[in-house]
C-alpha cells in the first residue's frame, strides 16, 4: 500500500490544496502546482516575480496588510483566514488561507478551494437577515410607534432586543384615557420568540381596552390574569409581570396611581437627588393564579422627578462583579444626575451597550420626568 | 470614565526620558509597537494606548460620530497627554495614526515637541494628479466587502484563527491578546481611515517632523511618502529597506533606530 504514496514531490506538487512558500517580503520562492492551475499562472510568471500580497484582490491586500502580515508576525502561525485571490484571467476565487513562519523566516501557506464555502456562508448571511427583518417587522407591531404627548410631562422609552432574529417578549405603552388622563405600562412576558409574542400582543391590548374601561390600574391587572389565567390553562402555561399606572395631571406635576403585578419595583429620581424604588407590597405574577393578589400605592411627580420603569433584562445583566443588580442601578443613576426623561434613557442606553454580551435579556425601559421648576 | 482605563495606556521606560507617544493604526492595538517598544524603552519614557474601539480600550465609550472622524481620534490622544500631563512629548503615528499626528498637533502645537509618521498616506483614493495607490473603485470594493463580511472581518475571524471553531472562547482569548475588533467598529474605523482627505493640514505642521516609509508597501506607496514630506515644513524623509505597511513589525531594529535618532537630534 505505502507504495503507492511513496512521492513525497507529486503529493506536494499535485496535493488537493495550494501550497506557496514566501521570504519575509513576501516574494514568491515556490508554488505547487495545483495553486498554478487555480491561478492560471505559470510557475515563470511567479517564482521570484511577484509577491503573495499580489495574488490578492484589493479587499484582500489591504486585510493582508493590516491584520493578516501583523498577526503572523506576532504569533508566528495564522489559520484559516478568508481571503479572494485573482486568477490570471482577473476572476477571483474564494479561498482559506493558512500560514506559519519556519526558523528561516521563510513563510509557509497552504491555501483552501473556498468557493462552495462562500456560497454557503452567503445563503446563511441571506436567510439571516431575512429572518432578522421578519423579527423586526413582529417586533415593531409589539412596541407603540410613539408613546403619546402627555402636556407637562416628558417622556422617554428604548427597546434593546436581545437578539435580532428572535422576537423578545418585552412591552410597554403610554395612551390617553378620557378626562385627561393616561395610563402607562410596561412588562414582561415569560419565554421568547413567536409564541412569547402572540401573549405580548394579547396582553398589550387587552390591558389597553381593560384601562378605557376601568382606569384603576389594580382592575387592569385583575383583568389581564383573568385573561392569560384563561387562555393559557393548559400545559402551555405563560404569565407576566407587570408594572402599571395611570398618570392624572396635579397642580404643577402629576398624581400618580401605580400598580404591579410581581414586577421589579420603578425607580423614582426626585428633584432633591435622591433615589428610591417604589416598592409595592403584595403584587403577585400575573396569570398562573386565578385568584391573584394586586397592589398599588399613589404617589406625586413633582418638578425635577423622574420615574423610572424597566424589565430585569438591565437589573440581571451579567458584568464582570456578577449580576447587575437594583443597588448598582440605583449608585449609577444616583451619581449622574440626570433630571429627565430622555437624559436617563440615553445615559442607560449607554450603560446597556456597555454590557456587551453580558446583557442577554430583552431590556425595556419607560422613563417619565416632569420638567424642573 | 478614566482616560488611562479608557484608552487602556501603558507607560514604560525611563521616567526621566523625553515622552514617545506611539498610536497604532487601523487593524490592531497597541501590540503592534511590542517589537520597537523594548529598544525605545532604554531612551526614552514610552507611553502606549488602544484607541477607544480597538484592543483593550473601554467599548462603552465607544461613538460612532465621534470615531467617524479623524478629529475623534485626534481629541482620544489629546485627552490622553492632558490626563497624563504629557509635554513635549513625540507623537509617534502608525498608518492612519499618522495623520491623526497631525491633526493632534495643528490643534495643541505647545503640547508636541517632534511628530514621527510611520508609513503615512493623507489620501489613499487617487485624485487627479495625486496618486494614493487605491482607485476609488477599489477603496469601494474594500468598503463593500466589509459590508458583507465576506473577508472574515467578523467575529467568526477569532475561532478560525485557532482553528477550534466549535471552541470559541479559545478564539477569544486570542482575539483579546491580540488584534481584538469589534465588526461593526472595525468597518467605521475602515470607512474613516480609507475615505478621509488630510492633504491640505500637511501644510500646517507646526513641529519637526520625520517620515518613515519601507521600500515596498501597498498601502502606503513610496511616491505617497514623498508627497508626505514634500507638504509638510521641513519634513525629514527616511526610506527603510522593508516590506509591508508595519516595518515596527519586519524591521523593528531600523524602526527605532530611525525614530531615536530623529527624537535624539
Amino acid at each position: 500500500m505505502s507504495g503507492l504514496e511513496q512521492d513525497a514531490e507529486d503529493l506536494y506538487e499535485n496535493a488537493p490544496c495550494g501550497y506557496v512558500s514566501t521570504l519575509p517580503d513576501g516574494t514568491i520562492i515556490r508554488i505547487n502546482g495545483t495553486l498554478l492551475t487555480w491561478l492560471g499562472y505559470t510557475r515563470d510568471d511567479l517564482v521570484g516575480r511577484r509577491r503573495f500580497a499580489d495574488l490578492l484582490t484589493v479587499g484582500g491586500r489591504i486585510y493582508h496588510e493590516t491584520h493578516y502580515a501583523p498577526l503572523l508576525a506576532m504569533q508566528g502561525s495564522i489559520s484559516g483566514i478568508a481571503l479572494e485571490l485573482r486568477a490570471a484571467d482577473g476572476a477571483k476565487l474564494p479561498v482559506l488561507v493558512s500560514s506559519t513562519v519556519k526558523d528561516t523566516k521563510v513563510i509557509r501557506t497552504v491555501v483552501f478551494d473556498a468557493r462552495d464555502r462562500r456560497t454557503y456562508e452567503q445563503e446563511l448571511l441571506r436567510a439571516r437577515r431575512q429572518a432578522e427583518r421578519l423579527a423586526g417587522t413582529l417586533q415593531q407591531t409589539l412596541l407603540p410607534p410613539s408613546l403619546a404627548d402627555v402636556p407637562g410631562l416628558r417622556i422617554a422609552s428604548h427597546y434593546h432586543p436581545a437578539s435580532t432574529d428572535q422576537v423578545g417578549g418585552d412591552f410597554y405603552d403610554l395612551f390617553p384615557l378620557a378626562d385627561d388622563r393616561w395610563a402607562f405600562f410596561l412588562g414582561d412576558v415569560s419565554g421568547k420568540g413567536a409564541a412569547a409574542a402572540v401573549v405580548t400582543s394579547l396582553t398589550r391590548y387587552t390591558m389597553r381596552a381593560s384601562a378605557v374601561h376601568n382606569p384603576d390600574p389594580v382592575a387592569v391587572l385583575r383583568d389581564l390574569n383573568a385573561v392569560l389565567n384563561r387562555e393559557y390553562a393548559g400545559a402551555d402555561r405563560r404569565f407576566a409581570t407587570v408594572l402599571t399606572g395611570l398618570l392624572v395631571p396635579d397642580g404643577d406635576g402629576f398624581a400618580v396611581t401605580m400598580a404591579t403585578g410581581g414586577h421589579p419595583p420603578a425607580l423614582l429620581i426626585s428633584a432633591d437627588g435622591s433615589a428610591e424604588y417604589q416598592h409595592i407590597p403584595g403584587g403577585q405574577l400575573v396569570g398562573p393564579l386565578r385568584d391573584a393578589h394586586f397592589a398599588s400605592i399613589d404617589l406625586r411627580l413633582r418638578p425635577g422627578d423622574t420615574l423610572l420603569l424597566y424589565t430585569d433584562g438591565l437589573t440581571e445583566a451579567r458584568t464582570a462583579h456578577g449580576r447587575y443588580n437594583e443597588q448598582a442601578l440605583r449608585e449609577y443613576v444616583l451619581t449622574r444626575e440626570l433630571t429627565t426623561a430622555p437624559a436617563l434613557v440615553e445615559e442607560l442606553t449607554r450603560l446597556l451597550a456597555g454590557f456587551g454580551e453580558g446583557l442577554d435579556d430583552d431590556t425595556a425601559l419607560l422613563a417619565l420626568s416632569v420638567p424642573p421648576a | 470614565m478614566d482616560v488611562r482605563t479608557r484608552n487602556n495606556v501603558v507607560v514604560t521606560g525611563r521616567e526621566d526620558g523625553p515622552a514617545l507617544l506611539l498610536a497604532h493604526g487601523f487593524g490592531c492595538d497597541q501590540n503592534l509597537w511590542r517589537l520597537v517598544t523594548p529598544i525605545l524603552a532604554e531612551r526614552f519614557r514610552v507611553v502606549l494606548f488602544d484607541y477607544v474601539g480597538s484592543g483593550r480600550s473601554d467599548l462603552t465609550a465607544w461613538r460612532p460620530q465621534r470615531y467617524s472622524r479623524l478629529d475623534g481620534y485626534a481629541e482620544d490622544v489629546l485627552e490622553i497627554c492632558r490626563a497624563l500631563d504629557l509635554r513635549d512629548v513625540v507623537f509617534v503615528g502608525h498608518s492612519v495614526s499618522a495623520m491623526v499626528g497631525v491633526l493632534a498637533t495643528i490643534a495643541e502645537p505647545d503640547r508636541f515637541a517632534k511628530l514621527v509618521l510611520v508609513t503615512p498616506s493623507p489620501r489613499y483614493v487617487d485624485d487627479g494628479d495625486y496618486r494614493g495607490g487605491f482607485s476609488q473603485a477599489d477603496i469601494d470594493e474594500l468598503l463593500e466587502s466589509l459590508e458583507s463580511n465576506y473577508l472574515g472581518w467578523s467575529a467568526a475571524m477569532a475561532p478560525v484563527i485557532m482553528g477550534n471553531p466549535d471552541r470559541p472562547e479559545l478564539g477569544r482569548e486570542l482575539q483579546n491578546a491580540f488584534c481584538r475588533t469589534d465588526p461593526a467598529i472595525a468597518r467605521v474605523f475602515a470607512r474613516t481611515t480609507f475615505l478621509a482627505d488630510n492633504r491640505a493640514d500637511l501644510p500646517k505642521v507646526p513641529v519637526p517632523t520625520l517620515a518613515i516609509e519601507c521600500a515596498q508597501d501597498v498601502i502606503a506607496p513610496p511616491e505617497v511618502g514623498r508627497y508626505v514630506c514634500d507638504q509638510i515644513p521641513g519634513c525629514r524623509l527616511v526610506t527603510l529597506d522593508a516590506t509591508g505597511h508595519c516595518p515596527q513589525l519586519s524591521a523593528p531594529e531600523a524602526t527605532a533606530e530611525a525614530i531615536a535618532g530623529f527624537v535624539e537630534s
